[in-house]
């Protein structure tokens, strides 16, 4: 469904990704995992087109996408939420959802405020918010809906877990695997290893910009050497 | 109390005018990020159209109106030309280099609307139906100004419907805040940018047209109202509508009330308020502070080098031309002569704050006219010689500098540029007002040299050896350890401070020793003249000395000398050759930052 190979990017005269290929299938929850700084966050925002990627290949349903603006990689079907959220705090929460929203596809149910709110049950309460005053774990579930109102088929999830309370983190993995029975793909990326696993099929480490393992996430789990290699602080 | 109403009134009636110019100021800029200064442009074009289309329809009630908005929106499609044609492409340059871009349409535009509607005033036809006047409380009231403010209110309302309850609405508030995640989830900037540009473009028209039956329409229209609309903008907070409808309140207030309280200082006042608003608030009254999803990582500056071998032998041959070569010049070339060594001068003191500062400067004329008007107050009103004037100049033009330079070196970025701007239009409308000093706009004549410098050999040289003492100067500080303060700083202000480096106090010396340097120019420009204008502070001015910077190279030290002499040369030919010369440089500036968006000559990294 998504195949990235031989990604490169850079900040500046930084060398960040240094070649980075991996493959997301149809309806699976892949998973990146690495140390802070590996290159996680930089491989979703090249494949999304948001940092230009300086060499390398990805394919998304059939069609090459590097190097295309992010609104065309977006309306390919492919959804991006962002580490850091990035709500837009002066609009309410219906209209961060209105920003979000695009044509429906064919063969999908599209995605409506209504529908957010039956996944997110808590934004419903508060429609007319401005987003800028929302807890964080309410903002991540906006940031969520907002992107799933694109219709896309598959998201990259950037460390949705980060700084929320572990109640809000168990609410996530059940709202990531609802989306995963809707059938939707996802690519998501985190440190935290146990909620990788809950929600995962296979999984990708990525060290100084390269992948250096790659499996199922059950292999990942008995294979300690590899954890401890590339993931143990 | 009736003539306080009156008087409240028309202040509610110029803010109307303002509130649409400065709309689609604030629109724009919040969207794009880009400071139009051809916005004032576009306002002067739908007061020409609306004087076109209104005494070409023929009279009434609709053939009025109809050709009211019609101007309004040609002037949307005029922008969007503009936009497509030429901001599309220059979205991601630096900020100096769309001011300036956009400054070059301000050029091309102003010498369109002479060759279409020529030089002279032209008096539009009153509104039909609303000549007359109204009594307030047994005042006489303009009706003309009464529908002024019900369209101002009328379109504010509109706005606030567009923006909140429409999709384009949400959508240009989303990108005002974060325009990168907008275009991450499907949306198509360039139209959102298109659609913006429209919208601002058509409401600075509707203001200019709407002025038609209030005032002639004239050449002059473009930089009078860009200059109190960034105020406005940058009073109610860059990118916000609500603070612009509060700010075009709040100067339409004071300019009605100011002319009564203040009668001589209504330009300053608008100014003033500006500078005390953004020292208490840099960000305006409702503005935000910048986002930061900016994603852009910036690099240090490489290290300026020293001449080495074959530049030192560069630089000595042209010493020796300067020292051999003006004995065997006519007078014409002379003149020429002091003025390129003038230009030059003027162009390292900007520079110096630029390139191993940092900082822009949008106003640099302000010292330069500092320097002028010093040496020929001193001239006029004290008899003194011109050796006397020359001293005191960069005193005087260093105080402005330092004064000026205490508040703008605080912000960066397009803050400090309109800040910048700001004080030089305090000091521009200083010299144009207060007329018993200064002569207003008949200046001051009569500034002559002292006897032994009055041939033009003599000025040649002296203009020679000062300028490129002064220049030599400069470099010097550049090499110093202030030079080394400075430019540690402009890489890295935290890093600087934490090895102890005051970098305020580093900045506001380098923005008062240039302004200094500058007024040395300015002095020698005003004896080589014979006389001082308010032009020597206007704003084509400063962007005269910008222009010679970034032609250059802002990062090199030669850049300034190399821009000035480009500059200059270039300037001498157009006008020589082309009675469209300011549509010619405009060109010439739109096609250098469009061909070189990161910078020209290659010097400037990205």
């Amino acid at each position: 469904m998504l195949t990235v190979d031989g990604l490169h990017a850079h900040y500046g005269r930084a060398h960040i990704l240094d070649g980075v290929s991996l493959t997301v299938e149809p309806g699976e929850v892949h998973v990146l995992l690495g140390r802070n700084g590996a290159g996680k966050s930089t491989t979703m925002k090249a494949i999304m087109g948001l940092v230009p990627p300086s060499a390398g290949r990805v394919t998304f349903l059939g069609q090459a996408i590097a190097g295309r603006a992010p609104f065309e990689i977006a309306r390919a079907g492919l959804g991006y939420v962002p580490e850091d959220r990035r709500i837009f705090a002066e609009l309410t929460v219906e209209e961060n959802l209105e920003c979000g929203r695009q044509k429906p596809r064919d063969g999908q149910r599209p995605w409506s405020v209504e529908r957010v709110c039956e996944l997110f049950p808590s934004l419903a309460a508060m429609r007319r918010r401005p987003g800028g005053r929302m807890s964080g774990g309410e903002q991540q579930m906006l940031t969520i809906g907002r992107t799933l109102m694109g219709n896309p088929r598959l998201i990259l999830l950037d460390e949705p877990s980060e700084g929320l309370a572990p109640v809000i983190v168990e609410r996530m993995a059940a709202a990531i695997l609802a989306l995963k029975a809707e059938g939707l793909s996802v690519l998501l990326s985190e440190q935290n290893l146990s909620f990788a696993y809950a929600v995962s099929d296979r999984a990708s480490i990525i060290e100084k910009g390269v992948v250096r393992w790659g499996g199922t996430m059950a292999a990942l789990m008995t294979d300690e050497a590899a954890r401890r290699a590339y993931l143990s602080v | 109390m009736s003539h306080l109403l009156v008087q409240g009134l028309s202040g509610l009636a110029s803010a109307a005018s303002l509130f649409l110019v400065a709309a689609g100021l604030t629109v724009i800029f919040g969207v794009t990020r880009i400071v139009n200064f051809a916005h004032g442009s576009l306002y002067m074009l739908g007061a020409y159209l609306a004087y076109s289309l209104v005494t070409w329809l023929p009279r009434g009630h609709f053939p009025f109106w109809g050709g009211v908005v019609l101007a309004a929106l040609l002037t949307g499609v005029i922008g969007v030309v503009v936009e497509v044609l030429v901001l599309r492409r220059i979205y991601k340059a630096p900020e100096l280099f769309q001011l300036l871009a956009t400054f070059g349409v301000v050029l091309v535009v102003q010498d369109l609307a002479l060759a279409v509607w020529g030089p002279q005033d032209l008096l539009g036809p009153r509104a039909p139906g609303l000549r007359g006047a109204v009594d307030v409380l047994g005042e006489r009231f303009p009706l003309y100004d009464l529908v002024l403010i019900g369209i101002g209110g009328v379109v504010l309302l509109l706005l606030w419907l567009l923006f909140q309850r429409t999709r384009f609405g949400v959508l240009v508030r989303a990108a005002t805040a974060d325009r990168e995640m907008v275009g991450a989830l499907g949306v198509n900037q360039r139209w959102l940018f298109t659609g913006v540009f429209f919208l601002g473009s058509a409401l600075a028209g509707l203001g200019g047209a709407l002025q038609v039956p209030r005032e002639s329409v004239n050449l002059n229209m473009d930089l009078a109202i860009i200059s109190e609309a960034f105020v406005v903008v940058v009073v109610g907070g860059l990118g916000s509508l609500p603070g612009a409808a509060l700010a075009a309140l709040l100067i339409g207030q004071l300019q009605a009330f100011g002319i009564l309280v203040f009668p001589r200082i209504t330009l300053v006042l608008v100014f003033l308020v500006m500078a005390v608003v953004l020292v208490v608030r840099p960000y305006g009254l409702l503005g935000k502070r910048p986002g930061g999803h900016a994603a852009s990582v910036t690099l240090p500056e490489p290290p300026l080098a020293g001449l080495t071998g074959r530049g030192r032998a560069v630089v000595a041959l042209a010493l020796v031309l300067c020292v051999v070569l003006p004995p065997f010049l006519g007078d014409y070339a002379l003149v020429v002569l002091s003025e390129l060594a003038i230009a030059v001068l003027f162009a390292a003191s900007l520079h110096f704050i630029m390139g191993p500062g940092g900082m822009a400067s949008f106003g640099h004329a302000a010292y330069f006219g500092a320097g002028a008007y010093a040496a020929a107050l001193l001239v006029k009103h004290a008899a003194a010689p011109m050796e006397v004037g020359l001293l005191a100049a960069p005193f005087a033009a260093g105080l402005v500098g330092l004064l000026f330079g205490f508040f703008c070196v605080r912000l960066s970025g397009v803050y400090s540029a309109m800040l910048t701007l700001a004080f030089a239009q305090i000091a521009w409308s200083t010299a144009f007002q207060w007329v018993e000093v200064t002569g207003g706009d008949n200046g001051i004549l009569g500034v002559w040299p002292s006897a032994w410098a009055v041939p033009k050999l003599a000025y040649a040289y002296l203009s020679l050896a000062l300028c490129l003492g002064g220049t030599w100067l400069l470099r010097r500080v550049i090499f110093a350890p202030m030079g080394y303060a400075l430019r540690a700083q402009r890489d890295s202000a935290l890093r600087a401070e934490a090895i102890g480096i005051d970098a305020f106090k580093v900045r506001w010396l380098a923005f008062a020793l240039a302004a200094a340097f500058a007024g040395l120019a300015g002095a020698l420009f005003a004896f080589g003249k014979g006389s001082v204008f308010p032009t020597t502070m206007a704003i084509p001015r400063s962007v005269d000395a910008l222009l010679m910077v970034l032609l250059g190279g802002v990062q090199t030290l030669i850049g300034p000398v190399i821009g000035a002499l480009a500059y200059t040369g270039l300037h001498e030919q157009l006008v020589r050759v082309t009675e469209l010369w300011r549509a010619a440089l405009g060109a010439i500036i739109i096609a250098l930052v469009l061909f070189f968006p990161r910078g020209l000559a290659g010097f400037r990294r990205a």
